[in-house]
């Protein structure tokens, strides 16, 4: 599903040369549900950034689903962002002035899917998610666990390969941090979704199959 | 889903979409009031020169169709009086006193003659050399009434209030006022009646024949002259307003965009994380900046009306029409000034790294 083999990012800071990954390894396969944890700085966020095609690699090589995301120009790499990976941020990231509901279709009408006919297994994805009731409010009106649920719903209404999970529980409550934990997981169960999450909450990473640590730009276990 | 979004951005910030708005309805407003005033102000002179029930109009040689000044001999009236089918013909002296205002002398007897005679509201005909006839929005403007005194470089008194659509605003008898500017035996303008409208065309031909150098006039032809098109002043002018109006378009919408892209730099990166290209984030600018101007344009529209109610009241002797033929170009000139103000923040935006634009707090 996801191969990276010596992947490396060099940014320019100033006249500055920061080596965020320093030759990362990681192999995951279809359906796996990972937690990456690491110190600050370990390179997570910039893993998770190459995989979403957010910003180009250095060096090394990275397929996802056999597709080579070093060999691929920016145009390609957005069009990726439409259907292979979904993102789930720490801050939510919805759009304030839209609806819940709005916020999920948008990812729909960029990805070119908002003339396709509802998804049946999306509504019962709604469902599982708990946010049948609240798709008519706007962010301000719902609580933090309701506003990165709907974060979730929108990352997977295309059906992407991967979810890339970036702290989903930093700004959540454990209670409200349970319920998303456990929605990822569902999803994960049921639908086989594959997700990478970042976390530095052990109890988040436990409900992951498989913990990956990253230190100094290198993945280590 | 776009215009959806784009709806609901205009409404998260209220105050600053209706700032731009009104500020794209004042350049719109400044157009239309503009054409507006144009062509109430010509269509009143033009609406005025019919009032005199003449059939052609002669004006002097080297002279303007809307020129004050330019005076002929008052000897071309009686070479006008000989050619068949003419059945009156008499001169006027029209005096500028500024401002765009003039007296306008009349032998009233030969006046009535050719128009039917004023239609006095107030007071009656001349009765003295000192006498001055004002019509009823002059007279509404100056807050005249009958005994009023005129002061316009000499003082005269109102004899009386007359309706409003022949000719003037004001008139004196034209010895008087021959004689006060020191134009003895001149006239402006001579107006003439024929037999019958059908022989306009055979009387014009013959006049312009007698006298070559002067302008004639059917009174169709002079209507038809009465347009901003045919006067070379107020069309470059109106193009300076144009310009203008793009320009105040394009910064206010510039402004406006500008302080939305960066106030909106993270929701820029959500819709690229989301997979979004350069193209749809620009898009999604355009479209605001689009909608904002027809909001804008929608505001000015109605601005011209509150223009025109002001200007009833401030300068009734100044007629503003409203021009629908015109809403179309003030419409057009607003988005494209928009469109413009939008292009380099809506690029910037496009451009935005969305990793830098979602670390964005």
């Amino acid at each position: 599903m996801i191969e990276i083999r010596d992947l490396k990012k060099v940014y320019r800071v100033g006249e500055i040369d920061v080596h965020a990954l320093r030759g990362a390894n990681l192999k995951v396969e279809r359906g796996e549900f990972i937690a990456i944890i690491g110190p600050s700085g370990s390179g997570k966020s910039t893993l998770f950034h190459i995989l979403g095609g957010l910003t180009p690699p250095t060096s090394g090589s990275i397929h996802i689903g056999g597709r080579d995301l070093l060999a691929m120009s920016e145009a390609q790499r957005t069009e990726m962002r439409k259907t292979v990976v979904g993102f789930v941020f720490q801050k939510y990231n919805l759009l304030p002035t839209l609806t819940a509901a709005d916020n999920i279709d948008i990812a729909r009408h960029i990805a070119g899917r908002n003339h396709e006919p509802p998804d049946p297994q999306f509504e019962e994805i709604l469902r599982l998610l708990g946010l049948t009731g609240r798709l008519d409010h706007k962010p301000r009106a719902l609580s933090g666990g309701e506003q990165q649920r709907v974060a979730i719903a929108r990352a997977i209404v295309n059906h992407p390969a991967i979810l890339l999970a970036d702290e989903p529980t930093g700004n959540l409550d454990t209670e409200n941090s349970n319920a998303v934990l456990g929605v990822m997981r569902d999803l994960n169960d049921r639908l086989g979704q594959t997700i990478l999450m970042i976390t530095h909450n052990p109890e988040a990473a436990a409900f992951a199959h498989r913990i990956v640590k990253m230190r100094d730009g290198r993945v280590e276990g | 889903m776009i215009q959806r979004l784009v709806v609901e951005n205009l409404k998260h910030r209220p105050v600053r979409t209706l700032l731009s708005a009104i500020a794209i309805g004042v350049q719109v407003t400044m157009i239309l009031t503009l054409v507006g005033v144009s062509r109430g102000v010509l269509g009143d002179i033009a609406a005025r020169a019919r009032g005199t029930g003449a059939d052609i109009l002669i004006r002097p040689p080297n002279s303007t169709v809307l020129a004050f000044s330019g005076n002929m001999p008052e000897g071309v009236v009686r070479v006008v009086r000989e050619q068949p089918h003419v059945t009156q013909a008499t001169g006027t002296l029209i005096q500028s006193i500024g401002n765009f205002n003039s007296i306008t002398g009349i032998h009233l007897d030969e006046f009535n003659a050719i128009s039917g005679g004023f239609r006095v509201l107030e007071g009656t005909l001349f009765q003295g050399p000192k006498d001055i006839l004002v019509d009823e929005i002059e007279a509404k403007a100056r807050k005249l009434h009958v005994g009023s005194e005129v002061d316009v470089g000499t003082k005269w008194r109102v004899c009386g209030i007359v309706e409003q659509g022949i000719l003037s605003r004001m008139f004196t008898d034209i010895g008087v006022l021959q004689d006060f500017y020191s134009e003895k035996s001149k006239v402006s303008m001579i107006y003439v009646k024929l037999d019958t409208p059908a022989n306009t065309n055979a009387v014009l031909t013959a006049l312009k024949e007698r006298l070559p150098d002067y302008k004639i006039y059917s009174v169709e032809e002079f209507v038809g002259l009465m347009s901003v098109d045919s006067i070379p002043l107020l069309k470059r002018f109106t193009s300076v307003v144009i310009g203008l109006a793009l320009v105040i378009g394009f910064l206010v919408v510039f402004q406006s965009m500008y302080t939305a892209v960066l106030e909106r730099t993270r929701e820029i990166g959500i819709l690229k994380a989301l997979g979004a290209s350069p193209g749809y984030v620009l898009n999604i600018l355009l479209r605001e900046a689009v909608v904002l101007a027809i909001v804008g344009a929608a505001v000015g529209i109605l601005m011209t009306y509150g223009a025109r109610a002001l200007m009833r009241v401030f300068v009734p002797t100044m007629t503003q029409a409203i021009v629908p033929d015109w809403w179309p170009w003030a419409v057009l000139i607003a988005v494209v000034g928009a469109l413009f103000g939008a292009l380099y923040p809506g690029l910037k935006a496009a451009r935005q790294d969305a990793i830098e634009a979602l670390a964005y707090d």
